[in-house]
């Protein structure tokens, strides 16, 4: 992974000091709460309900088990000995004091992460593939470009007061996992007819209040070009969009407003400006950027192993884990291993201080001390040799975080909500956990197939449920708690958005209604469809006149 | 009124005239709508400093073609959250040249004074009631920077060494 030299040292330390001073002079009182704020947003550092959360960057997801094991210190040094693995592929704590920031912030740094950028009207987090690099059908791995493109925006001059904030995604792989129609921006590796290496650029995606399926802004641009075609991008919108109104601040209500075809003309306009051909890239500097992230020394391994073979043969518990948590691996005789932060009676995302440690260990006993972490809010081991999975599970098992659920029904992505969130009407986390306890039935849910069931506590969507086959946002209804439940939309390269089934439901109708949704999908599948299949093939009114029929 | 120019903490010798006021004598600066209205006859004071303003809506290529005109383009922040006169001022400098005072006015805070400067701003109308000799030291924050902008060509993997 990528290492910081003197310069990026530097840098973080000149934020970590600037930040100290603005904390010192908001504890004297020399900055009020107000002027306070927007300095602090700068840094992650959120007023929630009860307390200060503090949101940490984990650049694309990419985190080396020593940064595992400071960020399950900080957890227990700072926090209540937990965190939260959230859907920017990122962790937050949720009882930080701001006296301490400062002290966490460096600690943070001896492992060269930081909390820039992870919130503010700026280029935020970086998101990629979780499988980037070691994935079966990636054409390149992102996480160079992905790097390349994070130190590009960090303090970015022109871009750090922009209309809104802004999300980027990248991909490298032939299947989406990274949810990239729904980013601000997005960059998709790909190849032109020339047999050549690029990228395919997206912009305008994004939930919230509007939810916008992205658009495909070129088809090709050279790799040379991805920094001096983001300015372009960046310009335009930070000179035209909207600031009269914050709901349609994002790029993707530009877009939308201009047309695809004269959003493309006003950034074609502005590259033809060459304002910014010093940022073309060089070979050279892509390929220092790629030997950061140059694939570790592979054993040559049998792709099979006997035992493992045996063992799918008789355990069915072995074999449901491996279906739903284990991915090929493109080298032969390794595999992906997806941990499960979705075990019952846990928020979806969350691990304890023990669980982290134990995870870094485990990272450096099979995975090559390295982990990532998914936008789903699981982690992945990548480099795991075959023949030790069995091994593998039993550790995983004993840590409770060996559900095999992995994108099925109960996987469920959920934001904060109410318990921690101050812009919630409702609960997200209960909503969950009562879920993941109602189909606690393996057998069942791995029979329902690939199902996306996400959760958000308000309509900013930050539990993606626009982007879920089955989405459940909190609505406030007279001052209580309800569910608006929508069908059909989905996260990837079929990417959708899910449609309002109809009134919203109390707090103790919602689970009683997903299962009836659920019979619908049980009772009109064809062997084997997947839910947005059975969906797109029948439409709401089955699923409509089942659920409200006792209404 | 004092103001932070190259730097230095200096007393203001531009006046801001309201559109409508009469014209008085030294260095002015007006309001894009005005200069649109009055050109030929603001023109004429050129010699004795003339300086434009752009509200935050209004952009580079409303001025491009009158640049010449002018020794001051002060920008407004009408809030520090307000990001627009970024790239106004990236565009000044960097496509079209421009050589002058580049003068950032409305909130402008010590916290955003080292971003206003990397894009090209020379001049800062510091918001009232806050210390300007605080602000000065705001140039300091950081010594090392990834991006090119207006003071530096370069992106620091070219730099790095
Ligand atoms: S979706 Fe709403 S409730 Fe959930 S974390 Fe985001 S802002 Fe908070």
């Amino acid at each position: 992974m990528y290492q910081y030299d003197k310069f990026d040292h530097q840098i973080l330390a000149e934020r970590n000091a600037q930040f100290r001073g603005q904390v010192e002079r908001r504890l004297r009182g020399e900055l009020t709460e107000e002027e306070f704020r927007p300095l602090r947003l700068m840094n992650g550092l959120y007023l929630q309900l009860h307390a200060y959360m503090l949101r940490v960057a984990i650049p694309y997801g990419v985190l080396s088990s020593a940064q595992l094991r400071q960020l399950a210190m900080i957890a227990r040094k700072y926090d209540r000995d937990y965190g939260h693995f959230t859907t920017r592929q990122n962790i937050q704590y949720n009882w930080i004091k701001l006296e301490e920031m400062p002290d966490l912030l460096e600690d943070l740094a001896k492992v060269e992460m930081h909390a820039i950028q992870t919130s503010g009207n700026c280029i935020r987090n970086i998101s990629t593939d979780q499988f980037a690099g070691v994935a079966r059908d990636e054409l390149e791995d992102p996480r160079p470009y992905a790097e390349i493109l994070r130190q590009w925006s960090t303090f970015h001059p022109e871009f750090s007061y922009l209309p809104r904030k802004f999300k980027i995604a990248l991909t490298g792989a032939e299947r989406d996992r990274a949810a990239i129609y729904f980013h601000d921006m997005a960059y998709r590796l790909v190849k032109n007819d020339a047999g050549e290496i690029g990228f395919q650029v997206i912009v305008g995606g994004g939930m919230g209040r509007t939810p916008i399926v992205g658009k495909v802004i070129k088809d090709f641009i050279p790799k040379r070009h991805l920094l001096s075609y983001s300015e372009s991008v960046m310009r335009v919108y930070n000179g035209y969009g909207r600031r009269d109104n914050i709901y349609k601040a994002r790029i993707k209500i530009l877009v939308q407003e201009l047309g695809i075809e004269e959003f493309r003309r006003q950034v074609d306009a502005d590259y033809e400006l060459n304002m910014s051909r010093s940022l073309d890239l060089e070979d050279s500097e892509i390929e220092r950027m790629k030997a950061f992230f140059a694939p570790p020394a592979y054993r040559a391994l049998p792709e099979g192993d006997a035992a493992v073979t045996a063992l799918l043969a008789d355990s069915k518990p072995f074999r449901m884990w491996h279906d739903r948590n284990v991915t090929a691996h493109k080298v032969p005789g390794y595999s992906i291993v997806t941990i499960s932060l979705k075990p019952k009676g846990v928020a979806p995302g969350d691990a304890t201080t023990d669980q982290m440690y134990a995870i870094a260990d485990l990272s450096d006993e099979y995975s090559l001390g390295t982990l990532r972490t998914t936008y789903k809010q699981n982690l992945v081991l990548t480099d795991v040799e075959t023949s030790r999975l069995p091994e593998l599970w039993e550790r995983l098992k004993t840590l409770g975080v060996a559900t095999a659920t992995v994108d099925t029904l109960t996987d469920i992505i959920a934001c904060p909500g109410l318990d921690y969130c101050s812009l919630a009407n409702a609960r997200s986390i209960p909503v969950a956990q009562r879920l993941i306890d109602r189909f606690d039935d393996l057998d069942f849910v791995h029979d329902l197939g690939e199902l996306r069931l996400n959760i958000s506590g308000c309509i900013n969507a930050c539990g993606h449920h626009h982007a879920g086959n089955i989405g459940i946002l909190g609505v406030d209804k007279k001052g209580e708690e309800f569910y608006q439940v929508t069908l059909g939309g989905s996260p990837e390269d079929d990417a959708s958005i899910g449609k309002i089934m109809g009134p919203a439901f109390s707090e103790d109708d919602i689970v009683p209604a997903i299962e009836k949704v659920i019979e619908v999908f049980v009772a009109k599948r064809e062997p084997d469809e997947r839910f947005i299949d059975c969906y797109r093939r029948i439409g709401m009114e089955p699923f409509k006149e089942r659920v409200y029929a006792d209404h | 009124m004092r103001i932070i120019k190259q730097r230095e903490i200096v007393e203001d010798d531009w006046q801001r005239v309201e559109d409508g006021a009469a014209l008085p004598e030294g260095k002015i600066i007006v309001s894009l709508s005005r200069w649109k209205a009055e050109r030929e006859a603001l023109i004429g004071r050129r010699n004795s400093g003339l300086g434009i303003q752009l509200a935050a809506g209004e952009h580079a290529d409303d001025i491009a073609a009158d640049l010449d005109n002018f020794e001051v383009v002060a920008l407004s922040f009408p809030s520090f959250r307000d990001g627009r006169a970024y790239t106004t001022a990236r565009l000044l400098r960097g496509h079209y040249g421009f050589k002058g005072e580049l003068r950032a006015t409305g909130d402008v805070l010590r916290d955003q004074i080292f971003f206003m400067h990397r894009v090209g701003f020379d001049a800062f109308e510091v918001k009232e009631g806050r210390s300007i000799e605080d602000a000065l030291k705001a140039f300091d924050d950081f010594k090392v920077t990834y991006q090119p902008s207006a003071d530096e060509g370069q992106p620091l993997w070219r730099r790095r060494g």
